[in-house]
């Protein structure tokens, strides 16, 4: 700067046509820490590199150390917007492992807490498609639902966010009380409350400006790059696992899939809220029907004797020890087991060499597989609908880095 | 609609002895190939009209410290999505030359599935496009995921495995 030759040096550099951007990694319209090293022209971007690992905490490798019931809360931590499905998926793929047959009503009361994930998963990423394109409104009115969903895994697992919930062969306790009593209220109101939200957003001029055309891409590649959930969805495939694999007594009820036709951010929204009422109709039915019954399968090796059993009896004393202590052996074997994940097929790889622990557990996160192609979806676009595209997308870190 | 026992034997014509073995596991056909026809073998899946196993659901390393001489290995899980059949194939090779063809030229998902793979297991997948670590910084000089890397910090003695489990 001291030298004419420096600062004429400095606006060479400002002439240049290509720029070098850092997006992230801590950036407040990331929502999550992803980096983007963007090179742009003008606003244009002409290629993206991002770099992910950022919040890796190595869950496969804990999960080879730990007993089989003390991985369910490691799956919180994945897609932590919502929990319940990671750990009902985690869960069933070890009954599945073990051979395990679960009651109709720990099925059903799966798919109740699996579609509230669901409705609470989506509600984020679309309220935030608003934010990001300046409407700040619905978001702050439907997250008070999401809220009030958080109420329910509450009454369900005592804890909100990272819910640990359910355990291998069903739940530790049926619903209660004020579960009934929330849960009443939701069915009732939701639907109002999410139009509301919906017309905000779905037929508005600006909303729809911003979004239609934004971050697209074909079936083909969407296909080849492994995308799955609502954002293959969006691109016209109806891929979804709850119909390909049924599981948890999806096959009970009746439920449309939605799919869109550019897979562009407009689609992946309307995708999405579509899928929202689907899966407020699914739990509504769900739990209209649930059955009577007990609430988790006759497995003493998995499941938690009642405590005062554990005080009274010999054997509930030594299957509360082996349980807690992970002694319990499971059957050799390799199993894959798929969810639909708020974001796709979620997979749960293990491989069981018969100790008290996997001998290797593989998470297929969706998210991982699907933002390769982020850096192809954005290029040629704005770097405002760079950050449309990757909120659309519903990238989460957790899931993205496990 | 495909079946387990149809797959193998369209294999097992095309291939012959290059499937090493074949078994079912909870229902699943899970195929062992050589390291140096697994790519062969998946073109085979993708392209023959009769399978059209086009989608790979996922693929992860494999480490089996006793199995001298194939130490390390890979699984792929391909699918037919509209049938929704699946064949899990696995291929392994010897830790000193832990080497096998990248299928990113079938599966462009491969790609970061690959390198995640290379970063844990430092498994080199020859022919990728980029084949750099991916979750953990780019100067570690260990695989993670390998069975002898310890869980806990192994600078530390404070701190051993049999603490934690196993």
């Amino acid at each position: 700067m001291s030298t004419a030759n420096s600062s004429f040096e400095m606006y060479d550099n400002f002439d240049g046509e290509i720029a070098t951007l850092n997006l992230g990694p801590t950036h407040p319209a990331t929502h999550g820490i992803f980096q983007n090293v963007l090179k742009v022209d003008g606003e244009k971007i002409l290629s993206s590199e991002p770099t992910i690992g950022y919040i890796h905490r190595a869950f496969e490798k804990i999960a080879e150390h730990r007993a089989y019931y003390q991985i369910t809360t490691l799956t919180d931590r994945l897609n932590y917007c919502s929990s319940p499905i990671n750990n009902i998926g985690y869960t069933m793929a070890v009954e599945k492992l073990a051979k395990i047959q679960v009651p109709k009503k720990v099925d059903y009361m799966r798919i109740i807490l699996m579609e509230m994930a669901r409705i609470a998963d989506h509600i984020i990423c679309d309220s935030v498609i608003g934010v990001d394109t300046g409407a700040l409104t619905g978001f702050t009115y439907i997250w008070q639902w999401r809220e009030k969903i958080y109420d329910m895994y509450e009454e369900v697992a005592g804890a909100r966010l990272t819910t640990n919930m359910g355990r291998i062969g069903g739940f530790d306790r049926d619903f209660s009380p004020r579960f009934h009593k929330l849960i009443k209220e939701f069915i009732q109101d939701f639907p109002k409350a999410f139009e509301e939200f919906n017309s905000l957003l779905e037929r508005n001029r600006i909303f729809m400006d911003r979004c239609i055309g934004a971050g697209p891409i074909s079936a083909e590649r969407a296909l080849e790059y492994g995308f799955t959930g609502p954002n293959l969805r969006a691109t016209g495939v109806d891929y979804d696992v709850r119909i390909a694999h049924p599981y948890s007594s999806y096959e009970d009820f009746d439920f449309t899939v939605p799919v869109g036709v550019n897979g562009d951010t407009y689609d992946r929204f309307t995708v999405r809220q579509e899928e929202i009422r689907q899966s407020f109709k699914l739990m509504k039915n769900a739990y209209e029907n649930l059955p009577e019954g007990k609430t988790h399968a006759n497995v003493p090796d998995f499941f938690l004797p009642p405590k005062q059993d554990v005080y009274s009896k010999m054997e509930q004393l030594i299957y509360q020890f082996k349980i807690i202590m992970g002694e319990v052996s499971m059957p050799k074997g390799e199993v894959y087991f798929p969810v639909e994940g708020g974001n796709g097929e979620l997979g749960f790889y293990i491989q069981s060499d018969g100790g008290r622990s996997p001998y290797r557990l593989h998470f297929r996160r969706p998210c991982f597989i699907y933002y390769q192609a982020y850096p192809e979806m954005i290029k040629g676009s704005v770097l405002s609908d760079a950050i449309l595209t990757m909120s659309s997308m519903n990238v989460i870190a957790g899931e993205l880095d496990a | 609609m495909l079946n387990n026992e149809e797959v193998l034997n369209e294999l097992k014509a095309q291939f012959g002895d290059k499937i090493l073995s074949s078994k079912l596991d909870y229902d699943t056909l899970i195929v062992d190939v050589p390291s140096n026809s697994a790519y062969a073998v998946l073109e085979f899946l993708k392209n023959q009209p009769s399978l059209k196993l086009n989608f790979l659901t996922t693929l992860c390393g494999l480490h089996f410290p006793d199995h001298s001489g194939a130490e390390l290995g890979v699984m792929y899980q391909v699918k037919n999505l509209v049938s929704g059949y699946s064949l899990r194939l696995k291929s392994y090779f010897p830790i000193t030359n832990p080497k096998i063809n990248s299928v990113t030229g079938l599966f462009p998902s491969a790609n970061w599935m690959e390198r995640q793979e290379y970063d844990f297991f430092g498994i080199e997948f020859e022919g990728h496009p980029d084949l750099r670590r991916i979750l953990n910084v780019d100067d570690m000089d260990y695989f993670p995921m390998r069975k002898e890397y310890r869980l806990e910090d192994g600078t530390r003695d404070d701190k051993e495995d049999k603490y934690f489990g196993r």
